[in-house]
């Protein structure tokens, strides 16, 4: 039965072969194809370049009356040209084929790997049929294997912190940030001995300890002393980290009220899929927000009968002073956002129906930062950081620290929420607001 | 109910006859029986795996080639595909499905449903479960979950795309989302049926391990395989009712127009009419299940590769009562760590504190299973099955996930690497990768029992290697995305100049995705191959304690053919000294092993303990 068996796997996995074979050629000849569909792209867009000079050419060379025509006859020859894209944009036959050609290759590969298989089921026997099969050799083969991985392992692990993490690694650029990368390294460091000293104790025993012929091996159910030793370190270990992680948190997240007032206060509002930024004018205070105002003059939803909300400055980008407290009130418009600034270590949340606040203190300027980095193109950025919707991925602020001389320079420059429109539309609108609102307190009276 | 299944199959057997023979209906479909129904579940189980993992490979393509055109996805994918290139909204459906799939269908149901089925009844001597009616419905019931959530990439608004957490407002809005409209209702339904079927479930397992247990198999006598299926039951039907509440409400907010979740909101320059209620309010609910789901995935991976080191190491597992008692320490403290989930969502500052200690606290029990795993490594004479080293696959996964759970549960640390990379590394590596290894070691180890053939053991190699080795490139590299910034869930990484350097990165995490998911062909095909071509499995291959290899290769109706056999020891007695074999499986009474046993073998039974010494005396052994 099994022989049969065999004999069948090994004619269907002959014919694949063949049949793979058969198509090594064809994929050649895609090959050629692809280099000839290029050429004949190549060939199109050549073609159409010097049809597109042609028609600038005419507008140039023709006369002010006739530039109409002309681009009238652009515009139709781009109606002409819409569909030929759509025609192209039809599935080339080429692309089933070339899909054809790497399930076959995928087919080829699993056939080489069910030849090798089977070649070693030979070894195997024939070895069996000498009396010369270790039954332990495949054991330890992949023992050694797992002892291989490891070294390799090891080496990866040092080869990434080298590349992907020393050598990317920004410092971060506010004060609490530097606690925390404080923290970040002395977790990095424990975590690290852990994994490298767990791997090596797993693959090294692993190597060790594999199956032999007439070893048995050592019962060995429990031991409580060392149980207890190693629920003890590691619970000493994070009872450390706890606490250096609970107060830094804590400072980070608990201001005292009187630093919260005196530190420059900055609304960001975030909304599918922008971010809008309002700072609060020469008084300091941020005006009320009521999302009900929201109209497409007033997309930031401000309360302009709140007198506050007069001198407040629509931001183009966040620029922030070096070395000043500044205080983040963070909302949303619609859906949840977060408001995240890697290189400062800041992220909080935009939920819609509450504010959010975080409150840092930026130390060094971009312009530092650039010479630090070596980079003159260098920006910090503000991204998004909660799934937000399709354009979450790009939904950016750019972040500028400078001298408190420039902020206020920029701070000038910078235009207010509450345009001329606006205030006309308010003085027209403010008698009958007022009615509005006491009518609405009479009825929820 | 018990009592009737026993007399039931008495009869049958002694009988000897097959005349009711069971239709094909009642035998492969609507089946009441748990080995069958582990079948099910195992088998659905690696289809969603299969689907989610070809979602994780589109995606992965997506991100390493942001800028070229693959026209081939048109062909499959149509209009979420136009012109070779998948659209970002088509790209977060396919994160969220991927999610929700893994952790829900495969690791949940697909790993729990299909082990505890099949070894609960087993490994405790049972007939069957304690109500196999409700257990063929959990089945059904996830058969339909399941059958729903791939239907909605049917609906032409296309599947959920709220990302597997579907936080509200984003899934509660459809303006704000396509996919939150007709897919997200299929999503919610699909969910509210999943958690009916875990229930379900659950409760089967529970009653099963408390009453039916066969004679002698005490608490402290049962494997550790069934110690993490009690326990996990146990999590699930605690923590699953409360999605299921928030599930509701969300309904009612997408439905009824209620404010549940939703207020102060202008999506598209609409305003809503929505006062009052609160996103967080969805957060704190949905991770009171989110988190406990963690250890759902991961405690019945650690049961089974606990039982599969011992074996394959012919040694007792190192600290039994410890392993029992860690897991106990998960349990209950995997309730009251949730809102590490949300230390930078708004929830009050102090309260993160108070999660980031529980948080940090529930690492003791986990680095006690870690290191006692080493402890049962070590001196042992390991035998490397290929279930063993998915076993041993799990333990590295285990800890390096693990230890990176240290940065992410500190509140301070967690603020710049909250919803980066950083955390996708870390819980795909200790709940992903370490749960799809402990599946997959259940699978290669328990296939002789489920199918009574065996599974060629070099492809179990070849599949073992490309996914180890797939898993950490795939995963390890963006440990450091994550700590230079990059958001997940990011379409593309072409705007920001700092994540210009990760492009190249996210093509060899590309690279090694596409070749661990063909790896898994070599699975594939050893699996389904082997249940009708492999070779014939004997009845206890692995030379194991527990009691379901003491039931014969061929199923039947009741698992043993006569009296279910009586428990006399711990399952670990392997390689005890003083016996001839490095195994003594648990039916075996201390009678037959005079010449091993041990003074604490009889737990105070003096009768017991006068025999043994009075045999020592007789034969020379010193106790």
């Amino acid at each position: 039965m099994s022989f049969k068996l065999n004999n069948r796997f090994k004619s269907i996995s002959g014919f694949v072969l063949a049949l793979g074979l058969l198509f090594a050629n064809p994929i050649l000849a895609s090959q050629q194809d692809t280099v000839a569909s290029d050429s004949a792209k190549v060939a199109t867009t050549a073609v159409a370049a010097p049809a597109a000079t042609d028609s600038v050419a005419k507008d140039t060379t023709a006369a002010a009356g006739t530039a109409a025509v002309a681009s009238a006859s652009s515009t139709t020859e781009a109606g002409a040209a819409a569909p030929a894209v759509e025609e192209v944009k039809q599935i080339d036959p080429q692309v089933y084929k070339n899909f054809t050609y790497y399930v076959l290759l995928f087919l080829v590969i699993c056939t080489v790997i069910a030849v090798i298989g089977k070649v070693l089921s030979i070894y195997e026997l024939t070895r069996k049929m000498n009396g010369r099969y270790n039954p332990f050799a495949n054991n330890t083969f992949q023992s050694a294997l797992l002892f291989i991985f490891l070294v390799v392992f090891l080496y990866g692990v040092y080869w990434s912190y080298v590349h992907w993490g020393a050598a990317y690694w920004r410092s971060a650029v506010t004060e609490h940030g530097e606690r925390i990368d404080t923290m970040f390294i002395i977790t990095t460091a424990i975590t690290t001995f852990v994994l490298v000293i767990t791997h090596i104790l797993l693959m090294t025993f692993t190597f060790l300890y594999r199956m032999r012929a007439k070893r048995q091996a050592y019962y060995y159910p429990h031991n409580n002393a060392i149980e207890k030793l190693w629920t003890i370190v590691p619970a000493v270990v994070l009872t450390v980290l706890v606490l250096f992680g609970f107060f830094t948190w804590r400072s980070i997240t608990n201001v005292p009220e009187d630093l919260q007032k005196s530190a420059l206060q900055i609304e960001v509002l975030g909304e599918q899929f922008q971010w809008n930024v309002r700072y609060p004018g020469t008084d300091g205070v941020i005006g009320k927000r009521n999302y009900k105002m929201t109209t497409p003059t007033n997309p930031y939803g401000i309360d302009f009968n709140d007198k506050n909300s007069w001198d407040d400055i629509q931001g183009s980008e966040i620029w922030l002073p070096v070395n000043k407290p500044v205080r983040f009130h963070i909302v949303s418009k619609d859906i949840i956002h977060s408001f995240f600034i890697p290189d400062f270590r800041v992220q909080i949340n935009a939920v819609p129906g509450m504010t959010n606040y975080f409150q840092f203190t930026p130390t060094v300027t971009t312009e530092e930062m650039r010479d630090r980095l070596g980079d003159y193109n260098y920006d910090f950025v503000m991204l998004c950081n909660k799934i937000c919707g399709s354009a979450h991925w790009n939904m950016q602020k750019k972040v500028v620290v400078v001298t408190e001389e420039k902020y206020k320079e920029w701070l000038a420059k910078q235009n207010k929420y509450f345009t001329e429109d606006l205030q006309k539309e308010f003085s027209g609108k403010t008698a009958n607001v007022k009615k509005d609102s006491v009518q609405v307190t009479a009825s929820l009276n | 109910m018990s009592s009737t299944v026993i007399s039931h199959s008495a009869e049958h057997h002694d009988s000897h006859g097959h005349h009711h023979e069971e239709s094909f209906i009642r035998k492969y479909i609507f089946s009441g029986d748990h080995k069958m129904i582990a079948k099910q579940f195992l088998i659905t189980g690696i289809i969603m795996a299969v689907f989610a993992m070809l979602l994780s490979v589109l995606f992965r393509i997506q991100l390493a080639w942001p800028d070229k055109e693959f026209p081939i996805l048109e062909v499959f994918l149509g209009k979420w595909a136009e012109g070779g290139r998948i659209k970002p909204e088509f790209f977060l459906s396919l994160v969220t499905i991927h999610g929700t799939v893994m952790v829900f269908f495969v690791l949940t149901a697909g790993l729990s449903g299909t082990f505890s089925n099949l070894l609960i009844p087993y490994q405790i001597g049972a007939r069957d479960m304690a109500s196999p009616f409700m257990n063929m419905l959990s089945y059904w019931l996830f058969f339909v979950a399941s059958v729903i959530m791939v239907a909605s990439f049917f609906v032409e608004s296309g599947p959920a795309s709220a990302g597997w957490t579907i936080y509200p407002p984003l899934s509660a809005v459809p303006t704000a989302i396509a996919g939150s409209a007709t897919g997200m209702t299929l999503w919610l339904v699909s969910m509210v049926l999943f958690v009916a079927s875990q229930l379900i479930g659950g409760i089967n397992y529970v009653s099963t391990i408390l009453n039916m247990r066969t004679k002698g198999m005490d608490l402290w006598k049962m494997p550790l395989t069934i110690w993490a299926f009690f326990l996990t039951a146990i999590v699930g039907m605690l923590s699953f009712p409360v999605l299921v509440s928030a599930v509701v409400l969300l309904i009612f907010d997408r439905a009824a127009g209620t404010s549940f979740y939703l207020s102060d909101l202008v999506v598209q320059g609409q305003i809503l009419p929505n006062e009052g209620g609160s996103p967080i309010l969805f957060q704190h609910l949905f991770w009171f299940l989110g988190h406990p789901e963690v250890y759902i995935v991961v405690m019945p991976a650690l049961g089974l590769t606990s039982e599969v080191i011992a074996t394959n190491s012919r040694k007792p597992i190192f600290g039994y009562h410890a392993m029992v008692y860690s897991l106990i320490g998960i349990t209950v403290l995997s309730f009251i760590v949730w809102g590490h989930h949300m230390f930078v969502t708004g929830m009050n500052p102090f309260l993160g504190g108070v999660f980031m200690i529980t948080t940090l606290i529930i690492a003791v029990p986990s680095a006690v299973k870690a290191f006692n795993y080493l402890a049962t490594l070590w001196k042992g004479n390991i035998r490397f099955t290929p279930a063993m080293m998915f076993a041993i696959g799990l333990v590295s996964f285990f800890i390096s996930g693990g230890l990176t759970g240290l940065f992410l549960g500190n509140a301070a640390l967690d603020i710049n690497l909250h919803d980066t990379y950083f955390v996708v590394a870390h819980f795909h590596l200790v709940m992903g990768s370490a749960s799809i290894f402990g599946m997959l070691c259940g699978v290669y180890h328990w296939y002789p029992k489920m199918f009574g053939r065996m599974m060629n053991t070099k492809l179990g190699y070849l599949h073992f290697w490309l996914t180890f080795i797939g898993a950490y490139l795939v995963f390890f590299p963006m440990h450091f995305m994550g700590i230079d910034g990059v958001p997940r869930r990011y379409y593309a990484f072409t705007e920001f100049a700092f994540m210009a350097k990760w492009v190249s990165v996210n093509q060899l995490v590309t690279w090694a995705a596409i070749i661990a998911a063909l790896g898994q062909v070599a699975f594939l095909w050893n699996f389904f191959y082997s249940i009708f071509f492999g070779k014939k499995a004997p009845q206890n291959p692995w030379q194991s304690n527990t009691l379901e290899w003491t039931t014969p290769v061929e199923h039947i109706h009741g698992n043993w053919p006569g009296e279910i056999p009586t428990v006399h020891r711990w399952p670990y007695d392997y390689s005890k000294p003083g016996h001839g074999e490095d195994f003594i499986p648990q039916d075996v009474p201390f009678s037959q092993t005079m010449s091993s046993n041990l003074p604490h073998d009889f737990e105070g039974d003096e009768e017991a303990e006068r025999i043994q010494a009075e045999w020592n005396a007789q034969n020379g052994r010193k106790d």
